[in-house]
């Protein structure tokens, strides 16, 4: 009996009390013919020892891979101290913080989470989290039409170079509430959006402007001047950023003249192992005009009936639980422990520790396109200014070299054919700073021998 | 004190050291200025301070946490160990398949066992929680009716007694929601329900048992009469726990569901997430599941795994998320599913149930009142605290504090909305009588404080971190981020 710590004398005991012959008594409310028989695909329950087995029999199929792969999920260094803390149970099998009091772990970490991704963004206020970069996009959205309820505007202006994987979840996530998205292009040379592309877009009132810098191809946008044009015809503008390169670029909340509106964006890189996509968590930050209009946990600092500092969910108004059908969204669990495990991080590294990971990912990103860009037919694909990713254009189809690196122990990144037609020989690449010289040498290696083989196309 | 508090400029954390490197050929127009102000604090100041802090909760590990709705049951270790190999840790999501067919079979195994539970046709994992499962399942009704051309359906139907995520879920997916009372016996008021339902009906959201703690015995009716307008039934899984492996919801009528693998499938809760989603669907919502999922082929009599996406499905509603889901989620899933089997799964529900009820009977017999006295329990139930409230001006918050003090977490106060001064109250399967006794001495214990010394319970709790916070404050005079005090 997994888990079921009853004796035969408990159960007894039990259903004693209860007057009842057995527990099977217990169900004579549920209608005989939707009692459910026995289960046919589940199998016989085994030991932990056997079901953990089984579990690394057969993830340990698959190659380990030296991880050149970014597009939105980044292998970083994650210290020791990060999870060993996190998975405390005291952390790890609580739940939401209803009861304050007795909560007032979570809730000050929460307090503390809130204040550095503030900093680090540049923004007023933060939220507790959201479930994933790209949902958390999706809810900016949402955030932003009702912020701008006023203006009347409902169309949103996304920029084609954010990750698509984030503009299909923002599609399937806003498409019932009649919000129309138009997408801003960006320039298939340069790799970001140009200013010339704003120009048809330019009085065609929009309620926000939506830009992720560094793209999804790893160029910086010109956040400048995209925020200001945006302002200048009184959209919002949401930033979509990764939060390990604000260690040494501009926060959005200095983009412009004016600061992004809204900032969101994948934690992963803070702390988070790659596992396979999840758990990470989603952040937004705001400005504090924004602050009752934003979905998720907010937590706030108060006090008690002592006049102690203690911390207590706050803004319950917008919630679910309190407003039900006219809440700011449905969202209710969110990733609590994954923004553990990055307050954890970000403490441990601090603010030097952060911008060495962001400075050695930018010389190795450097470094591979270097490397890379030597073989024969390999050339860089866009000319802006990259962070710790880039777009190369080989002389075979991306994904077939991403199979056949693959067998090789080499996950040599993305390959763009299925998002972009027209960019099947497009891979995109990442180094963090967990990659040494002679892993990217090795990479090149490789690539330059399956590219000698490959057919050319 | 806050980490913040702690910090000093120029110490830190220096095991934590990489090499770094200069950033030539960043234009100085995309840098930033000034340092982010992260706290400068040495490994050891940080592992105490979480340390301390985590020490402040209240857990499932440390503590009976009987939060209704929620089922806090043991999550065993042996899953955290399974999702913690290297394996699993290490692997990018956009790793082709062909290097993660091991992954994909574990997906695909729980999404069997899944859809053998819930008696469904297909499942897919891939939304990040119970309320994104929600959207997801309603927005499969709605291209559902869309895809017919059925677009005049407008509305869908939630009981009074519903999780607030289910009229929040239909707002996002587009619908008005029209509430319908329950009865008095806990059961949906069969009669409002008829005149709810027609033409503009798309689909009706429940969840059985109900957060009333008992199971909707007419559910069959409630399935009939929504089916017969040309209605779907949206099946709420947050109280699964109570009839895994006793009732399928296939059987009972739904046309989709979510699960919350953090509740019924042991996934840690984690202070809040993350949680896991999985919705499930009958052969007619099966095209419009979210993306991806996994399918199985086979090739030479081996089988071959492959991730769902928008090119094989092209109903879908699309995709939910960046990747696939909280996968490492669903790998604790898994693991405890295995765990289980069969014979596990069924006693899930039967002892979540057997101790639910067993603490119904003994509280009533102490002299609580149930919401529902004539009804079984499920694996959880109601008791009202609306005569101490009365007659001794002790209302449930002031209980729900004061078992704090006892060393309890307290149920679900204030929820349903339709019950007054209440407690939903949810042991699940894996505690022990012992564990269920020394509540509902603890209940009875302040039972009978209210009654000699009734401020000693308004003015608990005395013996956690701080006592009751101040909530108007926190939202008049928001401080939502430290700025430390000029000078």
């Amino acid at each position: 009996m997994p888990f079921i710590p009853h004796t035969d004398e408990d159960v007894r005991i039990m259903l004693d009390a209860l007057g009842a012959d057995s527990i099977e008594a217990l169900f004579d409310e549920i209608p005989a013919p939707m009692r459910a028989g026995r289960l046919q695909f589940v199998p016989e329950g085994r030991s932990e020892r056997d079901a953990v087995a089984e579990v690394r029999r057969r993830l340990e199929q698959d190659p380990a891979l030296t991880c050149f792969a970014g597009a939105g999920a980044y292998d970083h260094y994650v210290p020791a101290a990060v999870w060993d803390i996190a998975t405390r149970g005291e952390f790890m099998t609580a739940y939401t913080p209803y009861q304050a009091e007795a909560s007032q772990g979570t809730l000050q970490l929460l307090y503390e989470y809130q204040t550095m991704m503030a900093r680090l963004t540049g923004m007023d206020v933060s939220n507790a989290s959201l479930y994933d970069g790209a949902s958390a996009l999706a809810e900016a959205v949402l955030m932003a039409v009702r912020a701008q309820r006023k203006a009347g505007s409902r169309r949103i202006l996304l920029a084609g170079s954010v990750h698509p994987n984030y503009r299909a979840t923002v599609a399937s996530i806003v498409c019932s509430q009649e919000i129309p998205i138009d997408t801003l292009v960006f320039c298939e040379s340069s790799g970001r959006v140009e200013p010339a592309a704003l120009q048809s877009h330019a009085d065609t009132g929009y309620a926000a402007l939506v830009i992720q810098s560094p793209n999804f191809f790893g160029c910086l946008e010109q956040v400048d001047v995209l925020t200001d044009w945006a302002h200048e015809r009184d959209m919002l503008v949401i930033a979509v950023v990764n939060p390990m390169t604000l260690a040494v670029l501009k926060p959005p909340g200095k983009w412009g003249a004016g600061g992004a509106d809204i900032v969101v964006g994948d934690g992963q890189p803070l702390g988070l192992p790659l596992s396979s996509g999840g758990p990470y968590f989603g952040f937004m930050c705001a400005r504090q005009g924004l602050v009752r209009q934003m979905p998720g946990r907010i937590i706030g600092r108060t006090v008690d009936l002592d006049r102690r500092e203690g911390f207590a969910l706050t803004l319950q108004a917008r919630e679910q639980h309190i407003r039900r059908s006219k809440a700011t969204s449905n969202i209710c669990t969110n990733q609590g422990l994954a923004v553990t495990a990055a307050t954890i991080y970000l403490s441990l590294v601090g603010p030097q520790g952060l911008q060495e990971v962001a400075r050695a990912s930018y010389r190795r990103a450097a470094e591979l396109a270097t490397a890379l860009a030597a073989i024969d037919g390999v050339r860089v694909h866009f000319s802006a200014p990259r962070f710790h990713e880039v777009v190369l254009h080989l002389p075979a189809d991306a994904a077939m070299v991403v199979d056949r690196l693959a067998q090789r122990g080499v996950l040599a990144g993305v390959p763009l054919g299925a998002w972009f037609p027209g960019m099947e020989n497009c891979l995109l690449s990442c180094a963090t700073e967990q990659r040494s010289v002679e892993d990217i040498r090795h990479f090149a290696a490789v690539l330059g021998e399956e590219l000698a083989e490959a057919p050319a196309c | 004190m806050l980490i913040f508090q702690r910090s000093q400029p120029g110490r830190r954390a220096d095991s934590q050291r990489s090499d770094g490197g200069s950033l030539d050929g960043l234009p100085a127009e995309f840098l930033r200025d000034e340092a982010p102000g992260l706290p400068e604090v040495s490994e050891l100041q940080v592992v105490r301070h979480y340390t301390n802090l985590s020490r402040k909760n209240f857990s499932i590990d440390t503590q009976f946490y009987p939060l209704g709705s929620c089922t806090m049951k043991y999550n065993p270790r042996g899953a955290l160990r399974a999702a913690s190999l290297d394996a699993a840790l290490g692997r990018h999501p956009l790793s082709p398949e062909s290097a993660s067919q091991g992954f994909l079979s574990c997906l695909h195994h729980l999404q069997e066992m899944l859809r053998d539970v819930t008696g469904m046709a297909a499942v897919s994992l891939s939304p990040m929680a119970g309320a994104q499962g929600e959207f997801a399942g309603v927005a499969m009704i709605r291209a559902y009716h869309d895809a017919r051309g059925d677009t005049a359906r407008s509305e869908i139907i939630v009981p009074d007694s519903a999780h607030g995520t289910n009229p929040a879920t239909a707002v996002m997916c587009g619908y008005r929601v029209r509430e319908v009372p329950t009865a008095k016996d806990g059961d949906i008021d069969i009669e409002a329900l008829r005149r709810a339902v027609g033409p503009q009906t798309a689909g009706l959201m429940m969840t059985n048992p109900s957060t009333c703690g008992v199971f909707e015995r007419r559910i069959g009716e409630v399935a009939d009469i929504v089916h017969g307008v040309g209605g779907l039934l949206y099946y709420d899984g947050a109280n699964l726990n109570a009839i895994l492996g006793k009732v399928k919801p296939g059987d009972m009528g739904f046309d989709v569901l979510h699960m919350n693998l953090h509740k019924t499938f042991a996934t840690p809760h984690g202070g809040g997430g993350p949680g896991s989603g999985p919705v499930a669907a009958n052969e007619r919502l099966r095209p419009h599941l979210p993306v991806p999922y996994v399918l199985r082929d086979e090739l030479e009599g081996q089988p071959v795994y492959r991730w769902a996406e928008d090119a094989v499905c092209p109903a879908t509603i699309g995709r939910l998320s960046a990747f696939m889901g909280n996968a490492g989620i669903n790998l604790r899933a898994y693991l405890y599913a295995l765990m289980l089997g069969r014979e596990g799964m069924h006693r899930v529900g039967e002892f979540a149930t057997l101790n639910a009820n067993y603490m119904a009977k003994r509280l009533q017999a102490a002299g609580f009142d149930l919401a529902y006295p004539g009804r079984r329990a499920t694996h959880e139930f109601i008791v009202t605290l609306q005569k101490q409230a009365k007659t001794l001006g002790v209302t449930a918050m002031d209980f729900a504090k004061r078992l704090l003090d006892y060393g309890y977490h307290a149920p679900t106060t204030y929820f349903p909305l339709l019950v007054p001064e209440c407690f939903l109250i949810e042991p699940t399967e894996t505690e022990s009588r012992e564990e269920l006794d020394g509540f509902i001495a603890a209940m009875v214990s302040i039972l009978n404080e209210a009654r000699e010394n009734a401020d000693l319970v308004k003015g608990a709790p005395y013996s956690l971190p701080v006592k009751r916070l101040d909530d108007v404050k926190a939202a008049r005079e928001l401080d939502l981020v430290y700025k430390p005090a000029a000078g």
